[in-house]
């Protein structure tokens, strides 16, 4: 009777002091050397894996950072307070090169700008709408109002106001889904310290400009010579600003006559 | 536990002494005999010498497919334009689109201030893959710019002012019985490809491409089938041209190889007729009539209710060895073999809130507004137009687009009765996936598409959507069916070529 308690207490235990010498003989033979910042960089991540660093997500970033193929400052949710975080955990002194971005309509068309030449009563997208003759909008370029930005968006930054989608800066992360998931491409990721914007993408002649919207950009170069840094241009049928050179003095917004050179608030 | 073994073995032994109880055992067997022995017969001998052969001697019901859509008579909006015949139109000046084939757009030969002719090369191919375009009237050339086009929003058009002579250009010239009778297929897909040949069903697929078949083709299928609703053009084409119409599926059938010609008509017992008498010279030509079912007219529901196959998924028609082409096609090689003309001209019906609705013989590149005008311009306000029929058609943005090549009708509606103001929640009642012809799940690939989930959408092949729009039309809550299908299957092109 005994016995017959004991041999399976013998070799259900002997089995486990087995098992467990194998698997901490594997532990030691087949140990993976992981770097400890890995760990602590993806603590300090945001965790939203949305993809606005260019990497897959936050894991992907974070061994990234650690192998040195990614800037410190390189999650644009996080913000500086994150980039400092990471900067301090990989040793780094001088501070980080963060700068916040935001993204931002390029379209001035809503409330009398462009009108909307026939209505449109299919599925209620951007991308659905555009088949039919770029949307139901008289420009071919402007912002269509059925929100695609709004669930592209993970952060609840964009809505639609009066048919035109609008970003709030505040909010915004700049991670740039809203402009991949745009299909006018209107949405434009730009520095927050820069407050002016062409807020045009009509590349038309002017006359053509003229006559779908009171506030397109008619390449008049006004700008242009208005500008003492040279950093706005007409390309292609629309005026550009060149952030590296912008100063922000607001000369170019000042002559502009159909008023589409906008302060981003 | 004993007895209770003891009492099973008598049972057992004891049965079959019983004479009552052989007696229904007997019956029973005989008779599971009987429908077993049936079902061998039938699955493994009549079903595959029926599906090898899949000829038409085999089907016992009625030719048609499964699922679809049944307008009623009232509703396919037919009776105002049927009996009207084909009225031949050229309009003050013509807008030609570069493109107007499944490929690339052509680049424009001529500029602002030449002078064209009737059936002149103002669009080289980029390939020869591609097709022509040809000026459809004679005139002068006011611009080459870009201007609104159905499908591809703006495209390079050449505007060209008629100046109501049409002088033909010299390179028309006919051609003999005898000089026909000796073309080879691939001198007749040549004559096809260089007279701007598409499929003139609405696809504007390039037909040379489609006849250049490399297995054996059994049938050539002629497609009379005209389901859309609203359209009679092909119909007008079979009652007035019916000899062309046998004479190009008899041109097609030498440029594709086909041993057989099958011209499916749906309905219509006069143009059956018609073509039947037409088709009496040529023994190779039958003429089948087809059950009345939307959508009848399209490829792979045509190639089942004709022949019985099934066009694998993804497949095209020279799978099962079948080539189909329009009744308007086929009257298009007709005369371009024949006439040596290029396609400068189709019947287009106009239809719904206009003066006279009827069937117009008018040049590619009217504009639907010139047309409409031609039927006596609109009747009140248009609200909206469509390049096509109600089913499958094409909302148009403005009037000022031309017909094209694959451009069957102009519809337009100038009050909306039933307005989709609101799409309602899915009841689950399954009545898209009854209607869908091509066996798919219309709700859930829209569901999917919503919630983007485009790996679901590939498992449930929303690729396979024709756009046929029963889903659409049968569903209670009025939901954009169709539309996110289509969606679905053009962001999985989208996904695919990425």
């Amino acid at each position: 009777m005994v016995t017959q308690i004991l041999w399976p207490l013998a070799t259900l235990g002997g089995m486990g002091i087995l098992f467990g010498l194998l698997l901490s003989y594997a532990s030691k033979k087949f140990y993976v050397e992981v770097d400890e910042r890995v760990a602590l960089v993806r603590e300090c991540l945001p965790g939203a894996n949305c993809g606005g660093c260019g990497y897959a997500g936050c894991d992907n970033l974070a061994a990234a950072v650690v192998e040195g193929s990614a800037k410190v400052s390189a999650c644009p949710v996080g913000g500086a307070a994150v980039a400092e975080q990471i900067s301090a955990i990989m040793g780094l002194t001088g501070g980080t090169d963060f700068e916040k971005v935001a993204a931002y309509v390029l379209c001035n068309g809503a409330e009398g700008g462009a009108r909307e030449i026939y209505h449109y009563d299919g599925v209620s997208q951007c991308a659905a709408a555009a088949q039919f003759d770029g949307g139901p909008k008289s420009c071919r370029f402007a912002c269509l109002g059925y929100g695609d930005c709004v669930r592209a968006c993970k952060f609840g930054a964009v809505t639609v106001v009066h048919q035109q989608a609008k970003v709030d800066p505040d909010k915004c992360t700049g991670c740039g889904a809203c402009a991949a998931a745009c299909p006018k491409g209107v949405i434009q990721v730009t520095p927050v310290k820069m407050r002016l914007t062409v807020a045009c993408r009509n590349t038309d002649a002017a006359k053509k400009v003229r006559e779908v919207c009171a506030r397109g950009c008619i390449a008049c170069k006004r700008c242009e010579k208005a500008c003492e840094y040279g950093a706005i241009h007409v390309a292609g049928g629309v005026a550009q600003i060149d952030y590296a050179k912008c100063t922000n003095c607001g000369k170019c917004a000042e002559q502009c006559p159909s008023k589409c050179i906008v302060e981003k608030i | 536990m004993g007895a209770f073994s003891d009492g099973l073995a008598r049972g057992r032994h004891e049965f079959p002494k019983n004479a009552k109880n052989s007696f229904v055992f007997m019956c029973f067997f005989s008779q599971f005999t009987f429908f077993s022995l049936t079902y061998v017969f039938f699955y493994y001998i009549v079903y595959p010498i029926k599906h090898f052969y899949g000829k038409q001697v085999w089907k016992l019901k009625s030719l048609t497919f499964s699922g679809g859509i049944h307008p009623l008579a009232e509703q396919d909006w037919k009776a105002a334009t049927k009996a009207s015949p084909l009225r031949v139109f050229a309009p003050a000046s013509v807008v030609i689109p570069m493109r107007q084939h499944l490929g690339r757009p052509c680049a424009p030969c001529v500029k602002p201030g030449d002078e064209v002719l009737l059936g002149q090369m103002i669009g080289e191919p980029a390939s020869p893959r591609d097709v022509p375009v040809h000026a459809s009237v004679s005139g002068k050339v006011v611009a080459v710019e870009e201007r609104p086009h159905v499908t591809a929003g703006m495209m390079l058009a050449v505007v060209i002012e008629n100046d109501g002579q049409d002088k033909p250009d010299p390179s028309i010239q006919p051609r003999s019985a005898a000089e026909v009778e000796a073309l080879r297929p691939e001198q007749l897909r040549d004559i096809i490809r260089d007279a701007g040949i598409v499929g003139m069903g609405g696809a504007e697929f390039p037909t040379h491409l489609k006849l250049d078949v490399k297995g054996k083709v059994d049938y050539l299928l002629i497609n009379g089938a005209e389901c859309e609703p609203s359209l009679t053009g092909d119909h007008r084409q079979m009652l007035e041209n019916g000899d062309l119409v046998v004479k190009g599926a008899v041109l097609l059938m030498r440029a594709c190889g086909a041993k057989e010609c099958v011209i499916g008509i749906e309905g219509k017992p006069d143009a059956a007729e018609a073509i039947q008498k037409a088709a009496e010279g040529a023994r190779e030509v039958r003429v089948l009539q087809l059950k009345v079912k939307y959508p009848q007219g399209a490829e792979k529901m045509l190639i089942a209710s004709v022949t019985g196959r099934k066009v694998p998924a993804g497949g095209l028609p020279a799978a099962v060895g079948c080539v189909v082409d329009n009744v308007s096609t086929a009257v298009a090689v007709a005369e371009a073999v024949y006439e040596g003309a290029p396609l400068t001209r189709r019947s287009v019906t106009v239809n719904g809130a206009v003066g006279q609705p009827g069937n117009l013989l008018l040049r590619i590149g009217t504009t639907f507004r010139d047309a409409v005008n031609f039927c006596g311009g609109f009747v009140g306000t248009p609200q909206k137009i469509i390049s096509g029929g109600p089913m499958m058609g094409t909302a148009v943005a403005e009037p000022d687009v031309p017909v094209t090549k694959g451009g069957s009708g102009i519809t337009v509606f100038n009050q909306i009765t039933d307005p989709v103001t609101v799409e309602g929640n899915c009841l689950r009642c399954g009545r898209c996936v009854e209607a869908c012809p091509l066996q798919l799940t219309p709700q859930a690939i829209s569901e999917a598409y919503l919630a983007e989930r485009l790996d679901l959408c590939g498992e449930l092949r929303a690729d396979l959507c024709m756009k046929c729009g029963c889903c659409t039309f049968v569903c209670p809550a009025k939901r954009h069916l169709s539309q996110t299908v289509d969606l679905a299957k053009r962001a999985l092109a989208a996904q695919g070529r990425r």
